[in-house]
């Protein structure tokens, strides 16, 4: 092998083309190993063939791998496929092809042993292969399989390797085969070190195979590189069946081992000496297996007693597989380092996460805070605009099949549908029950109901899909931890903006100031020259079409059903009680605190996002109980109750 | 008393007769002891309805009396079915279990019965573990109690929160629909122990009852609906008559006032609230055996929105109008969505009212709303006045 990586050094120095010879007559000169390659023998063969460093190589040894290399009755190899009785050969020098009749010919089929050999001493060509997606594809068969004659090859590779991603990964890679198989312990420790930096997940599986551990068992401590020990206290059954595996103590009885036992041991009727009807009662059974086990009818029953005798005479352990103990100490230390640091990414990417969630929960969740929280109006259909508008972006995604410009037609567009179906419901039911708070509720459920059947009944139960243009798939790594879809990137930018937008129209513009005005006292404002029905079904219907929008950027990541809005609403209005009402600040205040409250308590209880959601709602309930107003509460006048 | 109670609730004596003409109705065509004009099914049905009726009439006391729009009633309804659920399913489970293990050569202990029995239950969520809130599932007495208890104690404490802070309204509305999605998310989960979203099933079957026939157990529980729908009018007309039903009303239309004139309101609305959520717990542990079947998904925040169209669509602040909403629409629910009605063909599309009937509700329950906030109850008062008048 070595000389072999010594040639290859020898080829890339001088170029290919001055060895310019044929491969067959090295094969002639090994035919003998290579027609019966044995796992030992098959080395000088491979050696020689690596050692003309000839183009054709790579192939020759991929078709010997993948058992194509047929030998004629004269000794000459060909590259061959096999089709009904004929065959068709390939000249593994000239690559001329030939079909000849299959009986002249004997197909190689070198076991697993030799075409891992043959592997291995492929990679090195490949390795250096010029055609760059080979060399890829080769260093990532090593990364998929790591094997210790893997290293020098590789390092090899390093030096004369042009494309400058591939090189780092190259690098990266041998400071993973070096870290686990250099010959040189301070190498290794070396290339450990080295690794303390890396959060990658394949780092840390390079660390933990350096620590695995066998667990095992002795009367006392070997004298070996150990892990740890343990009371076999902790889990006295499981250590008491190391124990029996280990061939120390006799296997203890199971339940149904002692029943067992007492079936087979019926005597007219009788177990010991008991009647049968008496076996409802444990302690009876036990009596009677006892019984019996005084007979010597069945083996003697262990009894808690004897398995915690038999468990503090043996010591319990963890072997590291690595017998050098400088070399695991090293490796957990870095683990430790890298354990940390990846602690502090998880953090950073829960907040990532919380971040875009609270961003979903503000986008529902704005233009209810419009309407309810400044008209002061309950909305129970919010929801369905939600779903009107992630509707919209499907239909316009019927027609225009362009994603990119769909999706710039669908916002606009279920704005103005969502705007539109806002202000009839306005006019139509919303504007006969202004200061009737609960009928406004009620309503507004019914309007729910039947907006709800008519989508069902129009686009059917099954998901819809709305699906987000080529540049919003894919996410930005950052590295193997921390992570985030560009869609979700998309909905914050879309959340910010729209807290922006809304600022502005409230503080900024004409019609803000009016609806301000009429929140604050409807008659002084009326009389000031304001038409406060106009203003009321402006603002709802600027309320409903922000809730279209939030409707496309919601169908761009989850499904689009006609119970999508039913999911949101209830989140929703908890994001503007929480806040507190008549404030766009305190609907962020609100989303941010419910979208951190949610993923802290998944990150306390992975793997349940149902009961996050459960408890994020009890949590709510609480927090109205301290705040009741919310957290920006307003104060003064305008508060009214 | 009684007398003048009655005298001053001259509605009472009619909703009695009518109830118990209905019933003895009932019985008489049944297929148990009469004529089976009507099928098991649909006595399963009228039963059913009857317990919507005592939950809808409890919803109008809290809501059409003391003016707490509670979303969360139907959750209560459901725990009581839950409650009564895990007794069904236990006693019936552990019958089947003792019965297959009886061929056993060794009698079984009574720690092989409960691992068989909870391997049976819980083999769907992948447990065999019995968990902690199945502790009491062993006793009727026990499950019955928790069918009253544990409606009341979560009402109890979730209104004493809620009132005690003064959120009233709509809040108070947003807020019980909050507690009832927590509760149908908390049922969901498989490590709550109820068998997440598969439920409770097989609770037609009464345990010890095998050789009485469905069509008699349901005759039974139609009876015991009746009694219960009953007894809850009765006990719902007396607290809404008199002083303290003058003093919830008052609290309906003017909180502030009343708090003023020294009563404690909270208290008051406490009480309400925690009563109505007993009877609705009653009302579920009487529904679900007829249902045969509870699932998360029935106490989901749209069932209590249900409850709510109708006791307004029957008309609230009466207590026979949450009977007759509850009824017909529940009933006309049904018809409906099981294919009862006749599809209408409009030439270029055809209403199948399984799909539109939902639609058809909502608009109603809007229009309702809007011009007859009295509900169909409203027309008593009608009939009332033009029988004055002639």
């Amino acid at each position: 092998m070595r000389s072999a990586l010594f040639a290859l050094i020898l080829v890339i120095c001088s170029g290919p083309m001055a060895f310019a010879q044929t491969l067959q007559p090295i094969l002639q000169t090994h035919a003998k190993e290579i027609a019966k390659p044995s796992r030992s023998s098959v080395s000088d063969a491979l050696d020689a063939i690596a050692v003309s460093g000839l183009p054709q190589v790579t192939g020759f040894l991929e078709q010997w791998a993948n058992k194509n290399v047929w030998q004629r009755n004269d000794g000459v190899f060909f590259i061959g496929m096999a089709s009904g009785d004929d065959i068709s050969l390939t000249d593994v020098d000239t690559g001329t092809t030939t079909i000849a009749s299959k009986s002249d010919y004997k197909q190689l089929k070198p076991n697993g042993g030799v075409r891992r050999l043959i592997g291995t001493a492929l990679v090195q060509f490949q390795l250096i292969d010029p055609d760059l997606s080979r060399r890829e594809s080769a260093v990532a068969s090593i990364a998929r399989r790591p094997e210790a004659a893997q290293l020098a090859p590789l390092l090899a590779s390093i030096e004369p390797e042009v494309d400058g991603a591939l090189k780092a990964r190259k690098i990266q890679l041998a400071n993973f085969l070096s870290a686990r198989f250099a010959d040189d312990p301070k190498d290794r420790i070396a290339a450990i070190n080295s690794l303390s930096s890396d959060t990658s997940v394949e780092a840390r599986a390079v660390l933990n195979q350096i620590l695995s551990t066998k667990a095992g068992v002795a009367k006392s401590l070997p004298d070996a590189n150990v892990a740890a020990t343990f009371d076999p206290m902790g889990t006295p059954d499981m250590s008491y069946l190391a124990l029996v595996n280990a061939d120390f103590a006799p296997a203890k009885q199971t339940q149904a081992d002692i029943k067992a036992a007492l079936e087979t041991n019926i005597v007219e009727g009788r177990i010991g000496g008991f009647a049968l009807n008496q076996m409802t009662d444990p302690t009876i059974r036990e009596t009677a297996y006892a019984a019996l086990a005084a007979d010597g009818l069945v083996p003697r029953l262990i009894t808690k007693g004897a398995r915690d005798a038999a468990l503090e005479d043996h010591v319990f352990f963890a072997l590291y597989d690595e017998p050098n103990a400088d070399i695991t100490n090293a490796a957990q230390t870095v683990l430790k380092t890298v354990e940390s640091r990846v602690a502090t990414a998880q953090i950073a990417d829960l907040t990532l996460d919380a971040l875009s969630l609270a961003s979903i929960f503000f986008l529902a969740a704005i233009g209810l805070a419009i309407t309810f929280g400044v008209m002061g109006v309950i909305n129970m259909a919010h929801g369905e605009f939600i779903m009107m508008g992630a509707y919209t972006g499907y239909v316009v995604q019927l027609f225009v099949t362009n994603y990119t410009v769909s999706l710039m037609i669908a916002l606009p567009l279920a704005f103005a549908v969502t705007f539109a179906a806002g202000v009839v419901m306005e006019r139509l039911v919303i504007r006969r029950l202004y200061h009737r708070p609960l009928e406004t509720l009620l309503a507004t459920f019914g309007i729910s109901i039947a907006l709800q059947q008519l989508a069902k009944n129009v686009f059917g139960t099954q998901a819809r899909p709305l699906t987000s243009p080529d540049w919003l798939a894919g996410a930005w790594v950052f590295n193997d931890v921390i992570q985030i879809s560009f869609i979700r990137i998309a909905i914050f930018v879309l959340a910010l903006l729209f807290l922006g937008l809304i600022i502005y129209i409230l503080k900024r513009t004409r019609l803000g100031l009016e609806v301000r005005a009429v929140t604050q006292n409807p008659g002084m404002a009326s009389s000031m020259g304001i038409n406060p029905d106009r203003i009321n079904m402006m603002t709802f219907g600027l309320g409903s079409g922000i809730a279209g929008i939030a409707g496309v950027a919601i169908g761009l990541y989850a499904k689009v059903t006609s119970e999508m809005g039913s999911d949101y609403i209830v989140q929703s209005f908890m994001t503007v009680v929480v806040g507190g009402v008549g404030n766009v600040w305190g609907t962020l205040a609100g989303a941010a605190m419910i979208g951190f409250g949610q993923k802290g308590i998944e990150w306390l209880n992975p793997s349940n996002t149902l009961a996050a959601q459960t408890y994020m709602i009890l949590f709510v309930i609480l927090f109205i109980q301290f705040r009741p107003k919310g957290i920006v509460a307003l104060k003064g006048r305008a508060a009214g109750d | 008393m009684n007398n003048s109670f009655i005298a001053k609730n001259p509605s009472v004596l009619w909703f009695l007769l009518g109830l118990s003409l209905f019933t003895v109705l009932v019985s008489i065509l049944s297929e148990a002891a009469g004529t089976a004009l009507i099928s098991t099914s649909f006595l399963k049905t009228l039963g059913k309805t009857l317990c919507l009726c005592l939950v809808a009439i409890a919803m109008d006391v809290v809501w059409g009396y003391c003016g707490i729009l509670s979303l969360g009633h139907f959750a209560f309804f459901g725990i009581g079915g839950y409650a009564i659920g895990m007794w069904l399913m236990y006693d019936r489970t552990k019958d089947i279990v003792v019965t297959s293990l009886e061929n056993n050569i060794l009698p079984p202990t009574p720690d092989e019965i409960t691992t068989a029995i909870g391997s049976q239950i819980f083999g769907v969520v992948g447990s065999s573990e019995f968990p902690v809130i199945w502790a009491f599932s062993h006793s009727l007495t026990l499950q019955l109690l928790a069918v009253v208890l544990v409606p009341g104690l979560l009402a109890l404490v979730f209104g004493w929160l809620a009132f005690r802070s003064r959120v009233t309204g709509v809040y108070l509305s947003i807020l019980t629909q909050a507690m009832t999605l927590a509760l149908s998310l908390y049922f969901f989960q498989n490590d709550t122990g109820l068998r997440g979203n598969n439920g409770l099933s097989g609770l037609q079957n009464i345990p010890g009852l095998d050789d009485v026939s469905q069509a008699t157990l349901s005759l039974w529980f139609f009876w015991a609906s009746a009694f219960a729908l009953g007894s809850g009018y009765l006990l719902f007309v007396w607290m809404t008559s008199g002083k303290f039903g003058s003093v919830i009303r008052a609290i309906r239309d003017n909180e502030a006032r009343v708090r003023f004139l020294g009563y404690h309101v909270e208290s008051y609305k406490l009480f309400i609230f925690t009563v109505t959520a007993m009877v609705a717990g009653v009302a579920g542990a009487l529904y679900y055996p007829q249902a045969g079947i509870i699932n998360p998904a029935e106490i989901a925040p749209i069932a209590s929105i249900y409850l709510a169209v109708w006791v307004a669509i029957g008309g609230r602040g009466r207590l026979y109008g949450a009977v007759i909403g509850a009824a017909v629409v529940s009933l006309m629910s049904s018809w409906f969505t099981g294919g009862g009605a006749p599809d209408i063909n409009l030439g270029i599309y055809v209403i199948n009212w399984t799909d539109w009937w939902l639609v058809l509700l909502g608009l109603t329950f809007v229009a309702v709303t809007l011009f007859f906030p009295k509900g169909i109850g409203g027309l008593f008062d009608l009939l009332a006045r033009k029988g004055k008048q002639s």
